[in-house]
């Protein structure tokens, strides 16, 4: 009996078959070849991003560097202070975008103190465009409770819908990589750039409060939420990080309300009997000088707070305020 | 228009509705948020949550009543819920219109047949209502696992929103996580995916909601019937019939879902809907059987004592089964609580997680914390899960009551737990470094986490001086890191005088400020300043915000557990609180 397979199997059909056999075959060898890897995968690689952010300052008018104002109402004294400044015209000018930064860092009403005025950043959105002629105001933080509830509890988002600035609630893709030039440690860190690229004036305000590891919370330290990430590690090593914030963020304006302080119980507070009346407001553009006078709200010295003298040796600012000559206001 | 089209423009709607219901259950004050929308109302009007909370507590809670309404409907008008309004029952009829879609005629006479397994949801619905109604600690509500509507809330709100929402950002700004959602989302898929057995699978067969509106359906006033005995008995009217109710001999009413699918298909056009009796035969319910009834009676019996035995709400009660500020205490709860899972919706730091299978079958899905998941514990100001509860198992609170002020001071705040800590992991008690990220962030005032400060030499701290030259001190070894020791958290012990570090190099350090009355020293030693966290449990309410932000990001050096509760006097820790 004839096997049917020999019969078939014609000399046509046999290149035929080869031919795909070989083709197949060498498919699959280029395949191992070329997609071969005989080290793995490599260590993992930073991700370096940019190394600095836009630089927001404007020089001040000479010799009014520094403005301090007494006084309860709040409207009053940073209006007071801005004009003793030259005004919020000179720094801000027809159709600039400007970031206001404030202190939402927690989900906690305004009463308690523990997240910047509503009112102190509506009134400087109000500057911003009406005086400034500013053409758009985003208002931006990362807080550290949920944001949501944070920019509401706190009235900044409502505040922000009447003086029709624009709240930015962070969200993960906001963020990218900042390497910051001769800094420790942010490097490789991810930092709130979606405001901060679009805006070319900055204007931070911030409360003046007691903190336990740093000592206290005030113009510098508010720019902690610029931070992303897991930042809180930075609190082993708190006064190098705010000595590298006050480096990286070189703001057009820094507010520091001292009208109500935080004695106790801060950064977070809870209780009425934590704050201080200490009638004092803070308008300047260096914060490590603003900072520096400050401290004295809450008792302390510039010499009690590390990060002070840190950020001055990184060239951030001018540590001993006096010799700014300081203007001195008093509202009633 | 036709009865039908009206029919399908009405699921239509209240399938959008509940699904809008879902989208607004998003804490806020604008036109697509919480304020002003009675996200509720679905739960509310499935008469199951009701009639089980009542056989359960004995009370019928707040908006409830809805239920009752749908059942005087149902006796009235037979199964418009089913048919007409019930958004799980509209996903199952439309999905079974696509599986179907070219069946023969005589495919489809098979599959909406009249089934005597049909009787399968009442026999659950019994055991159900047995385990609720059971008196005493072992009374459970679990009706919830199966019941349409929290089944698919919970569905939407845990599994398929997060999904689509995840790029658009409707419902929060950021991606929401829950850990559970997988079986959510497979036993949802399987409900589905039986339609492709047999039409409506979960609505004919397992649905306890519907066996309930079966029973009040026979009571009903206007129903189906023919107008006449004698017919060309073509079967067309049961073609489509969606509860498989069997029209073409006698309708069994407790089926019968007002589909209206028998009317137009019929050649004689027999078919009617009034109050008026009809002179066919009568119809034919379902038979429940005196032994199936017995049976499910005696399953439901035997399974609460038994389902208990796991002492859950006793003494072995779950530390990590933490639940939301105003929950009441575990036997209550669990007899009350529907896993909606409304409040894990609404919670808006996305810190409440629905409880997976490892809590046990009667916890499953139900609320608890994991202070791992969201962006910061269980906020101080917020009260969301508490006033969304349709059941009160979490007690609506107001502020005051949740913080203990104002009326409420005498009973203190609500706590729902106690941080620990876990010195071996702490950064500041067990390996030397500055942290007190919760103390920072502990949100009551006094502080519950307190510090107590402490100097500790460092390893390999103890130096020879070479000399001290103003505020520098030469080692006679160059064995430092350049500025190891800079960071402000440094101390140069010499003799007992303790003198703050500035920065160091690798054989000199550097003191900041002078180096006052010391000019000749033969050693020193390195401190490091370190503030160890304390609890102070009188203080603490267990809101997790410092096990959220603690920096040891896996298994957390600050973590709260159940313990200290004040819902239940039996976790309380302190002899007087």
């Amino acid at each position: 009996m004839k096997d049917n397979n020999d019969q078939s199997y014609t000399r046509r059909e046999f290149i035929t078959r080869s031919a795909k056999a070989s083709l197949s075959i060498a498919a699959v060898t280029a395949t191992g070849y070329l997609l071969h890897d005989s080290d793995g995968p490599a260590r993992q690689q930073n991700i370096e991003g940019i190394t600095h952010l836009p630089d927001y300052r404007v020089s001040p008018i000479s010799g009014k560097n520094l403005s301090i104002v007494s006084g309860t109402d709040r409207i009053k004294t940073v209006n007071h202070g801005l004009q003793l400044l030259g005004g919020i015209d000179h720094f801000i000018k027809e159709g600039d975008i400007v970031g206001i930064k404030p202190n939402i860092g927690f989900a906690s009403p305004s009463l308690l103190g523990a997240t910047s005025d509503p009112d102190l950043v509506g009134e400087l959105i109000r500057l911003c465009y009406q005086v400034g002629k500013a053409s758009k105001v985003l208002v931006f933080d990362n807080p550290i409770n949920d944001p949501a509830a944070c920019f509401q509890l706190s009235g900044i988002e409502a505040v922000c819908r009447k003086a029709g600035a624009q709240p930015i609630l962070p969200r993960d893709h906001y963020f990218g990589r900042l390497t910051l030039d001769k800094a420790k440690l942010i490097r490789d860190w991810p930092v709130f750039l979606q405001p901060l690229s679009r805006i070319n004036k900055l204007i931070g305000i911030a409360p003046v409060k007691h903190h336990h590891r740093s000592g206290a919370s005030m113009s510098i330290k508010n720019w902690y939420g610029l931070l992303g990430g897991r930042r809180n590690i930075f609190h082993q090593d708190i006064h190098t990080i705010i000595g590298e914030l006050a480096m990286m963020v070189r703001p057009t304006l820094v507010i520091l309300d001292g009208t109500r302080v935080m004695a106790t119980n801060g950064p977070t507070g809870g209780a009425l009997s934590d704050l201080r009346q200490a009638n004092t407001m803070i308008v300047g553009s260096d914060p490590v000088s603003v900072d520096s006078f400050g401290c004295s709200l809450l008792g302390l010295k510039p010499d009690d707070l590390p990060f002070l003298g840190k950020a001055e040796r990184l060239g951030a600012g001018i540590l001993d305020f006096q010799s700014l000559k300081p203007l001195y206001g008093k509202v009633s | 228009m036709r009865i039908v089209t009206t029919r399908r423009i009405s699921q239509l709607f209240f399938f959008l509705l509940f699904l809008w219901f879902c989208i607004v259950s998003t804490p806020g004050n604008r036109f697509h948020q919480f304020d002003g929308w009675v996200v509720n109302w679905f739960l509310q009007l499935d008469p199951l949550v009701g009639i089980a909370t009542l056989l359960s507590t004995h009370t019928l809670y707040g908006w409830l009543g809805w239920g009752l309404f749908s059942l005087i409907a149902t006796i009235l008008f037979g199964r418009f819920f089913c048919g007409w309004l019930c958004p799980f029952g509209t996903l199952h009829q439309a999905f079974s219109f696509v599986v179907y879609r070219k069946a023969t005629v005589k495919k489809r006479l098979e599959l909406n047949s009249y089934r005597p397994l049909q009787r399968s949801k009442y026999i659950l619905l019994c055991v159900f209502l047995t385990l609720a109604a059971f008196p005493g600690e072992s009374g459970i509500l679990i009706t919830g696992l199966l019941d349409p509507i929290p089944l698919f809330s919970r569905t939407v709100n845990l599994v398929l929103l997060p999904i689509v929402d995840s790029d658009i950002g409707l419902t929060s700004v950021n991606q929401r996580w829950y850990e559970s959602s997988m079986l959510i989302g497979v036993v949802f898929l399987i409900f589905v995916l039986l339609n492709c057995l047999v039409p409506r699978f979960f609505c004919r067969f397992l649905c306890p909601t519907g066996a309930l509106f079966g029973l009040f359906a026979r009571l009903s006033i206007f129903r189906f019937g023919k107008e006449q005995e004698q017919c060309s008995d073509c079967k067309r009217c049961e073609q489509f019939c969606e509860g498989g109710c069997s029209p073409s001999t006698s309708i069994k009413t407790g089926e019968c879902l007002l589909c209206c699918n028998c009317i137009d298909p019929c050649k004689d056009a027999i078919f009617d809907y009034r109050a008026q009796p009809f002179p066919t035969i009568p119809e034919k319910h379902i038979d429940l059987s005196r032994r199936g009834f017995t049976l499910s009676l005696v399953t439901g019996l035997i399974s609460a004592p038994a389902l208990n035995l796991s002492n859950r709400s006793g003494q072995n009660f779950n530390p990590n089964l933490i639940r939301p500020p105003g929950s009441i205490d575990e036997t209550s709860f669990l007899k009350r609580c529907i896993r909606c899972d409304q409040c894990i919706r609404i919670c808006p730091t996305n810190v409440l997680q629905a409880a997976d299978l490892s809590f046990g079958l009667t916890e499953l899905w139900t609320p608890r914390l994991n202070n791992r998941i969201g962006s910061s514990g269980c906020q101080l100001n917020c009260v969301a899960c508490s006033q969304i509860c349709p059941t009160a198992a979490i007690r609506p609170l107001g502020l005051a009551e949740k913080l203990g002020k104002n009326e409420f001071s005498q009973y203190g705040p609500i706590r729902i737990g106690t941080a620990f800590f876990d010195r071996g992991r702490c950064l500041p008690w067990a390996m030397d470094t500055p942290c007190i990220v919760c103390e920072e962030n502990c949100p009551v005032s006094p502080k519950a986490i307190h510090l107590t400060e402490h100097y500790k030499n460092v390893r390999n701290g103890y130096h020879q001086v070479k000399r001290i030259d103003k505020n520098h001190i030469q080692l006679t070894k160059g064995a430092l890191l350049p500025s190891q020791y800079g960071s402000g958290d440094y101390f140069c012990l010499i003799g007992d005088q303790r003198y703050p570090i500035f920065t160091n190099d690798q054989a000199t350090i550097t003191i900041d400020g002078p180096l006052l009355n010391v000019k000749q020293a033969r050693q020193i030693t390195i401190q490091v300043r370190l503030q160890q966290p304390a609890m102070d449990i009188k203080q603490c309410i267990g809101c997790g915000i410092c096990e959220h932000e603690c920096p040891v990001s896996g298994l957390k050096a600050v973590r709260v557990t159940a313990e200290g509760e004040t819902r239940s006097g039996g976790k309380r820790l302190l002899l007087q609180s």
